[in-house]
């Protein structure tokens, strides 16, 4: 007895060949799209002297977080500097920068669907479940299919990889929200936008921003994959390091993407939870301290 | 299923839960009415049911004549913003916004711009002793006082329906005992028409112009503290009550007899003495005209009197002891020791409506006969067929049907 082979892939890429064939002119339009946003956010990191921006970023972490996470700042974002990797650094942040954004306009409003509507909940969960367990090199062959090799790919790539934990933790965000304090809401005639927006994703807010969190952080990771289909950034200097076996390119390439990976996991940790030594905070509490004197 | 007479167990099998059965009961203007019942009896579906948060299989719910059983998701929400809010067991505030944000939140929801409604919400905040505490956060507060801004929110609603679901629950004894006698101030200025959840029989007691007792999703009696004491409806509602301090419920009205050891104080000392004698009693009370009270004769100064020949009745300088009918016994025993003579009953015009001997005052704080005993069992089959009978399979609430 024999099994009849089946070649599943063979659908998918008759599948893949007919988008790009019926789709063209919209593909070639987000592809540039895609580009330009990522071309002129790298632009706008690169355009003023590298110190200027690391002197900017070591404010942001001091606003946001705290005086020794400002310094590790310093200290990392020099680092990268002095190793001739900020151009390639900037180019991966602004690329990260995008693909994130774009997955998370994405991911919360299907996880605020999804915490509404159990039906769509089971739909989605194994879509998402498809989407982060494929190997994320295998999403690199259709995306350059379809938007040729550069950026956009990238880009399209990244958002795929990063997009299910975006999804995954809005909607617990919302679900986890006390039942009756959304209860409360309801009991005094709240529509619900009202809830959604006065109570649920208010008190879900570390929850999303736990999500969010995730999303940026694959992002990245997924951000190096794509310099294999010419998105470059730190992702070419990495592929560039393996095909010369350089070593020493090689940790530098992939200690500034460490780096950039521990600023924005803190930076965005700290939106979510704060850590009340923040200048911001020190700031809040000196104001609320002030009128009582 | 349950019209065709299954009960609760008989459904379980069948892997559904039928949470409240048959209820039917009103609630007049300006009353609280406290659904009592352990945990599991249906009463927190009960009053889920009321601002539409949990929706009947049967029946119908009206609140000022209207019913709001089958109203739009729009008009729905018009009820609950207008007639019904609700107080929560754990408070429900919202931890991010401060105090008066969480009082005026009912407002905010209704549209009503930021100055009126910061108004409203200090008045409410100042009607529950928290005046000055608007800019706080909830984490900032003890459990009473959260309990108290959710009690502001609900009356910065400025609705007339107030659900009050397991309220005090989450409290210390003490804050809760504190939070009970501010609702009852509060209620007294406000006379709001009130539903009350709890499974603290105590707190029904005391809160109840007239409590429902619940059983597996059956309204097993609904009467007065007095009348769930005294005449409990089955011998589940006597086993509950059999631990309540009695003292504490049971009011001089209720416990009083009819004053039959009364002469009137034109009468002499002779009759005074027969009627003693009658009655075995060492003391008379004596009323005066339209029966108002007095004062009492004791039996030697009587016989005394009847000795010496005297026309008058010698009236006792130490008086009679008087009580207001709404007196709880608890308040009685002090009175009761230092006096030998019953304690005289007497309404607001000072007439005497009945008097409570020592004896009186002893038994009415035991268990009342059958209740506990097999007695009990034939008035439980008749009370609950009346029940059933009333009931048109779902839940009738008009709680505000005679404005």
């Amino acid at each position: 007895m024999t099994i009849p082979n089946l070649h599943l892939g063979d659908y998918v890429a008759d599948g893949v060949d007919w988008i790009k064939d019926s789709f063209e002119p919209l593909l070639d339009g987000i592809s540039t799209g895609l580009a330009a946003l990522v071309d002129g956010i790298s632009g706008l990191l690169l355009a003023p002297p590298p110190l200027v921006v690391v002197a900017l970023f070591t404010l942001l972490a001091l606003l946001l977080r705290s005086w020794t996470f400002a310094a590790v700042t310093l200290v990392g974002t020099l680092l990268v500097v002095s190793m001739e990797l900020w151009e390639p650094a900037m180019e991966t942040l602004a690329l990260v920068l995008v693909a994130a954004v774009i997955a998370l306009v994405i991911a919360i409003p299907l996880g605020i669907l999804a915490a509404r509507s159990d039906g769509f909940s089971a739909v989605v969960r194994p879509v998402m479940d498809f989407m982060q367990t494929m190997p994320a090199f295998v999403y690199l062959v259709p995306v350059v299919i379809f938007f040729g090799i550069g950026v956009a790919p990238g880009v399209c790539a990244t958002i795929i990889f990063a997009l299910p934990p975006g999804v995954r933790l809005t909607e617990l965000a919302i679900r986890q929200v006390d039942r009756e304090t959304v209860e409360a809401g309801e009991a005094f005639g709240g529509t619900g936008r009202q809830i959604l927006g006065g109570i649920q994703l208010p008190l879900g807010l570390p929850t999303i921003m736990a999500g969010v969190n995730q999303v940026i952080m694959l992002a990245l990771s997924m951000a190096v994959v794509a310099g294999m289909v010419g998105a470059g950034g730190l992702g070419a200097e990495v592929v560039g390091a393996i095909s010369r076996v350089d070593v020493a390119l090689g940790f530098e390439a992939g200690l500034a993407v460490v780096i950039l990976a521990i600023y924005l996991d803190r930076l965005t940790g700290a939106i979510g939870q704060s850590t009340g030594r923040s200048l911001l905070a020190v700031l809040r509490r000196r104001r609320r301290v002030a009128p009582a004197l | 299923m349950l019209e065709e007479g299954a009960d609760r167990a008989k459904l379980r099998k069948e892997g559904l839960t039928a949470a409240v059965i048959d209820a039917t009961f009103d609630v007049a203007p300006g009353e609280i009415f406290v659904v009592m019942g352990l945990s599991g009896s249906g009463k927190s579906t009960l009053i889920r049911t009321v601002n539409g948060l949990l929706e009947p299989t049967a029946g119908s719910i009206s609140i000022d004549r209207q019913d709001v059983t089958h109203l739009s998701r729009a008009g729905l929400r018009e009820v609950r913003r207008t007639k019904v809010s609700m107080v929560f067991q754990h408070f429900a505030l919202l931890p991010h916004r401060t105090v008066g944000e969480n009082a005026a939140y009912p407002l905010q929801l209704r549209g009503v711009n930021r100055v009126e409604r910061e108004q409203r919400a200090e008045e409410a905040l100042g009607m529950v002793g928290l005046a000055g505490w608007g800019g706080s956060l909830p984490s900032e507060l003890s459990g009473g006082m959260r309990q108290r801004v959710g009690l502001a929110r609900a009356l910065a609603a400025g609705t007339d329906v107030l659900l009050m679901d397991e309220a005090f629950s989450a409290l210390d004894p003490l804050i809760r005992k504190e939070m009970q006698d501010q609702l009852l101030e509060l209620q007294s200025e406000l006379g709001k028409t009130i539903l009350f959840i709890t499974h603290d029989l105590n707190e029904a007691m005391r809160l109840g112009d007239r409590i429902a007792m619940m059983r597996d999703g059956r309204i097993v009696q609904v009467g007065t503290a007095e009348q769930i004491l005294n005449e409990p409806a089955n011998d589940y509602v006597a086993q509950f009550v059999a631990d309540v301090d009695r003292s504490r419920v049971l009011t001089a009205g209720a416990v009083m007899e009819r004053p039959a050891a009364v002469i009137g104080v034109e009468q002499g000392p002779k009759a005074a003495h027969k009627l003693m004698r009658e009655h075995q009693v060492p003391a008379l009370l004596v009323t005066g005209r339209n029966r108002t009270l007095a004062g009492v004769v004791w039996e030697d100064d009587v016989a005394d009197a009847v000795k010496k020949g005297a026309e008058k009745l010698p009236l006792s300088d130490e008086g009679a002891i008087r009580v207001t009918p709404d007196t709880p016994l608890i308040e009685l025993f002090g009175d009761a020791a230092s006096s030998r003579a019953p304690l005289a009953v007497v309404d607001d015009n000072g007439r005497l409506q009945g008097v409570i001997p020592r004896v009186t005052l002893l038994s009415a704080l035991s268990v009342p006969d059958g209740a506990d005993g097999t007695a009990g069992a034939d008035g439980a089959e008749s009370a609950a067929a009346a029940l059933v009978a009333t009931g048109d399979g779902g839940t009738v609430l008009d709680t505000a049907g005679a404005n």
